[in-house]
């Protein structure tokens, strides 16, 4: 477990949007396995961290939830994404790319040439 | 913007937190499913796959808090739950807290009904613009100091000066109105064009006078007031351009002086119209030396202070009394400001009831003070083991200081349901003298006021018991609290305050049993004449019979006479002049004796009130008759002048001789020689209190009928006032009235009053301060009763194991009775002797309060024994009530009961 990294600050939500964005509709659980699993579990995430994230998200309007019911016939609630999220995420996206470009290009100086 | 919509969401959630709080719970539940259903999917035993989810979730209740704290603003929530904490402890024992509010509430209240009215009365008696520039103006000459300006003089001094941007002059006058109905008075002010803008006065309807329609000569117009012109013309705004009839002249309305007008300064109130000065038809008014009653108001220059003004003021008077030296000698201009010359008289007073207040606030403070202070010590136990526990300091100190905020806050709430109320009974008693009386209400500066006071002190009485408890070792306090002894140090701080209730209670009501005493002894008082019985009221006759008519008016007053005789019930009749006793108002005289040369001016002339009655006013007044005779009928225009003067003048100017048959010479008319025939009783012209510090006390009688023709018609016609004798002096002026119109349908009667009515107006100030002193003086005895009474019940309630051990040791009923009681009225005695010195300071301060013009105590020693007994007795009194119900219930313990229930 030692080699796998920690959540960095503040990119939580942009994973949560993203996650919501490709998969549609989903459970906290079932966005906590997506995340590690994206990150070809290189990602050790607390999955109780996930849900005061997710409230903030929803306080911000960026996603709705609603009690449905899973594959498997388990009650569970399910987070979507909304116009406000979509839009909060194009957008940190794009700053996001911005920033690691950035970084990006002092990493490698060779480029510059 | 994203932040803000979660802030709502968050204060939401404070609200819908139980559900809110189910729904978290479930959510983690199906969490924890989906994984265990996983992890036994992958082969786990169940105990395993639970253990892991629980694991990588990070804890269940971690989330949930985790979760919790980003639902809510968590400092808010703290503040809550301290307050509902708080309420449910409130609740729980409802004796305390009822009488902490409520307690809070009187102090509270009273204080904000009574700023309500100093914010009106002292702090804005002028609703105008840049009131402190204002001026009353006044002429000052040796006898008076603020005399009437004369018209030639305002006219030079508003020239002259180069201190006012604006000098303006009124004179109060009546009209009577016809063109609608009958006749009816109407009441006015003769003002100049530069009064309204001086003052910053807008009309609401039309304009004001142009500069020079006010000079002597110019068209008749006049002004409404807003009042007059609603209830007269319903508010018709077509009245502008129209004309309404006054003493027979046809005036043009020029505008309309809007109804929220108010200014009441000398003899200046917002009347029914107003007229410019120069319409006024008196050929006095071009006089430089006349004195009829026109005062001024000034207002100062930007820039220039009251005491440049004055220099000023003082050369151009100067100046002028070189140029006019009959008139003007010793004549100089006195200038005061506005402010004072509204509130200068009842400033005092408010002052007196003012320190009356914070006495009661202050007592209604160390009451709740004393409250606070005992549930802290009998809660010491619950907030050690809180303490103990692992409670931060700063959460019980916020959490007593939450609790008694909400208990001030409360008191607070309440207090200004009292004071709307109190207020609005304080305006209904007012006298009319309190200036912008009818503008009181409860400001948003007084709701201020209000909270302010209500939060310091609920601050303040939180923040001792808090910062003792947070000062204290946990274990002390667990250690105190299941011991029985008893703390000297917080004892002695409730006794202390105790004795303070009890002092200052004592001063308030030694402060009110003597205003009582006082009124008592004004009510006792003779004014000289009987006044029961007696009806005043003005008459106006028509003009037209009587105008430039001496001889038809002397017929027409004998007429008028018989006429009201007529009346069933009327056993006297008697017109007269202004000199109505009681009133205000007075007519002069300047004599000289016989064996003096006559004095060169008016200064130097013998002064004495002039009554102007008919045969009939000493039976109706039913003043004594001393030596000699009264006028009779015989006296007559052709017969000698007599005249009767009152035991003042007589000792003044007559000493150890008879002054009967002695001849007086009279200025006004015309250097007349007129014979003493009489001497009656002095009358207390000036009002029950303040005749005797009156300087001017000579009395002196003349026949109306033996006035001359050029006196008997005042410049505005046919005008007198009328005291009559009547069996039901409160019901008989419609009679009155009906059958002077039957007479002629053009004269009218006005403003009746008994004297009763006009002697308790007279002393309508004083009631007033008596009726609210004694108020606060009663509230006093109440909250320091109730102090009292909870400070002893307190005692009782820590002692009662102890009383319990007395009793099963032999102790009697009897003894525990006296024990307590003793303790009680050693409070009540210390406070009662602290009370009584601190009493003779406070009332002998009282004793220098005039009010109007006598002391605030009238007619009994500031040191009164019979008030500080009487006091001293009620004050014991209540004070050992207040002792033996707890006592009582200290002695009636079952000691098998209390020692078991430890």
């Amino acid at each position: 477990m030692g080699d796998k990294a920690d959540v960095w600050q503040g990119t939580l939500a942009l994973m949560v949007l993203k996650t919501l964005e490709t998969m549609g509709p989903q459970h906290g659980y079932g966005i906590a396995r997506r995340i590690e699993q994206t990150s070809g579990n290189l990602l050790s995430l607390n999955y109780g961290t996930l849900y005061p994230a997710l409230l903030k998200l929803e306080q911000e309007c960026a996603i709705v939830s609603e009690w449905g019911t899973s594959d498997n016939n388990r009650k569970a609630k399910f987070y979507r994404l909304t116009r406000v999220g979509r839009k909060m995420l194009e957008r940190e996206e794009r700053s996001w790319q911005q920033a690691t470009a950035i970084v990006g290009r002092f990493l490698s100086p060779s480029e510059e040439s | 913007m994203r932040a803000l919509r979660a802030f709502f969401h968050r204060l939401r959630g404070l609200f819908a937190r139980h559900s809110a709080q189910d729904d978290i719970a479930a959510e983690l539940e199906s969490h924890l499913q989906l994984h265990i259903d996983d992890n036994l999917r992958a082969g786990m035993t169940p105990q395993e796959a639970r253990r892991r989810a629980l694991v990588q979730l990070g804890g269940l209740e971690q989330t949930q808090q985790a979760v919790r704290e980003r639902r809510t603003l968590p400092w808010f929530e703290y503040l809550l739950q301290d307050l509902r904490f708080a309420l449910r402890q409130l609740r729980k024992s409802p004796g305390f807290t009822a009488v902490v509010i409520v307690t809070l509430a009187l102090g509270i209240g009273v204080n904000t009904a009574l700023f309500s009215i100093v914010n009106t009365v002292l702090l804005h008696p002028i609703d105008l613009p840049h009131p402190g520039e204002l001026l009353a103006v006044d002429a000052s000459k040796p006898n008076f100091e603020t005399g009437s300006i004369s018209y030639p003089n305002f006219l030079d001094w508003q020239r002259d000066n180069r201190s006012f941007s604006g000098l303006a002059i009124y004179r109060h006058v009546g009209f009577v109105m016809t063109g609608s109905g009958y006749s009816e008075r109407v009441r006015g002010n003769y003002v100049t064009s530069n009064f309204f803008p001086l003052l910053g006065v807008k009309p609401s309807l039309g304009r004001l006078f142009a500069a020079g329609e006010d000079e002597i000569g110019r068209a008749p117009i006049v002004m409404l007031g807003g009042g007059f012109w609603a209830r007269e013309f319903g508010s018709d705004p077509n009245i502008v351009g129209r004309s309404i009839t006054l003493d027979g002249r046809a005036y043009t309305v020029v505008g309309i002086i809007p109804a929220t007008f108010d200014l009441r300064v000398g003899g200046f109130l917002p009347e029914d119209i107003y007229v410019p000065i120069g319409q006024w038809q008196n050929e006095a008014l071009k006089l430089r030396g006349a004195g009829l009653g026109i005062h001024g108001i000034a207002r100062l220059r930007q820039g220039v202070t009251l005491a440049q003004a004055q220099a000023n003021m003082n050369n151009v008077t100067n100046h002028l009394a070189a140029v006019y030296p009959e008139e003007d000698r010793g004549l100089r201009a006195s200038l005061r400001p506005l402010r004072e010359a509204i509130v200068g008289n009842v400033r005092p007073v408010l002052f007196v009831l003012l320190a009356a207040v914070g006495f009661v606030l202050l007592i209604a403070c160390s009451n709740v003070a004393n409250l606070l202070l005992a549930r802290s010590s009998a809660r010491a136990q619950e907030f050690g083991v809180r303490i103990a526990l692992g409670a931060g300091r700063s959460r019980i100190v916020c959490q007593i200081l939450t609790e008694s905020t909400a208990l001030a806050l409360a008191g607070g709430a309440l207090a200004l349901v009292l004071a709307a109320w109190g207020t609005h009974a304080a305006v209904a008693l007012a006298p009319d003298t309190l200036p912008r009386a009818s503008h009181i209400q409860l400001s948003p500066a007084v709701l201020c006021f209000t909270f302010g006071v209500s939060f310091a002190v609920g601050i303040l009485f939180g923040l001792i018991p808090a910062w003792r408890v947070a000062a204290r070792q946990p274990q002390s306090a667990l250690r105190d609290a299941g011991s029985r002894t008893v703390h000297g140090s917080r004892h002695r701080t409730q006794d202390a305050l105790v004795v303070f209730q009890m002092a200052a209670a004592l001063v308030l009501l030694a402060g009110a049993g003597l205003m009582v005493r006082s009124l008592f002894a004004l009510y006792h008082t003779s004014p000289g004449f009987d006044p029961k019985g007696v009806l005043r009221f003005s008459v106006a006759g028509p003009d037209a019979l009587v105008l430039h008519n001496p001889v038809g008016a002397r017929a027409y007053a004998r007429s008028l006479d018989q006429q009201m005789r007529s009346v069933h019930g009327i056993s006297g009749v008697s017109l007269m002049g202004n000199d109505v006793p009681m009133t205000g108002d007075d007519d002069e005289e300047l004599f000289w004796l016989q064996n003096e040369a006559k004095p060169a001016d008016a200064n130097d002339m013998h002064w004495s009130l002039l009554y102007t009655v008919e045969p009939d006013y000493l039976r109706i007044m039913r003043i004594p008759l001393l030596r000699g005779r009264w006028f009779a009928d015989a006296d007559r225009a052709d017969t000698p002048h007599v005249i009767v003067i009152d035991e003042n003048l007589a000792r003044q100017f007559f000493p150890n001789t008879d002054p009967i048959g002695k001849i007086v010479n009279l200025t006004n008319p015309d250097n007349i020689q007129a014979t003493v025939i009489g001497v009656v009783g002095h009358v207390l012209h000036w009002g029950l209190d303040s005749d005797g510090s009156s300087s001017l006390r000579a009395q002196l009688y003349i026949d109306l009928g033996q006035l001359a023709d050029s006196q008997f018609l005042s410049k505005s016609g046919f005008f007198w006032n009328v005291a009559v004798r009547a069996d039901h002096p409160d019901t008989v002026f419609p009679e009155i009235q009906s059958s002077l119109r039957q007479m002629n349908a053009s004269q009218v009667a006005w403003r009746p009053l008994t004297m009763n009515q006009i002697i308790a107006g007279s002393l309508a100030a004083r009631r007033f301060s008596m009726i609210l002193l004694g108020a606060f003086a009663a509230l006093a005895l109440l909250l320091a009763s109730v102090g009292l009474y909870g400070v002893i019940s307190y005692l009782v309630g820590q002692r009662t194991q102890e009383m319990a051990i007395r009793m099963a040791l032999g102790a009697d009923r009897g003894r525990v009775l006296r024990l307590v009681m003793r303790r009680g009225a050693a409070l009540a005695g210390i406070g009662v002797a602290v009370g009584t010195v601190a009493a003779l300071l406070v009332t002998r301060l009282m004793a220098s309060v005039s009010l109007e013009k006598s002391s605030m105590i009238y007619g009994v020693h500031p040191w009164d024994p019979i008030t500080m007994i009487g006091v001293i007795a009620i004050l014991t009194s209540v004070a050992l009530l207040a002792c033996y119900v707890p006592a009582r219930r200290a002695a009636s313990v079952d000691p098998m009961r209390a020692l078991r229930s430890e």
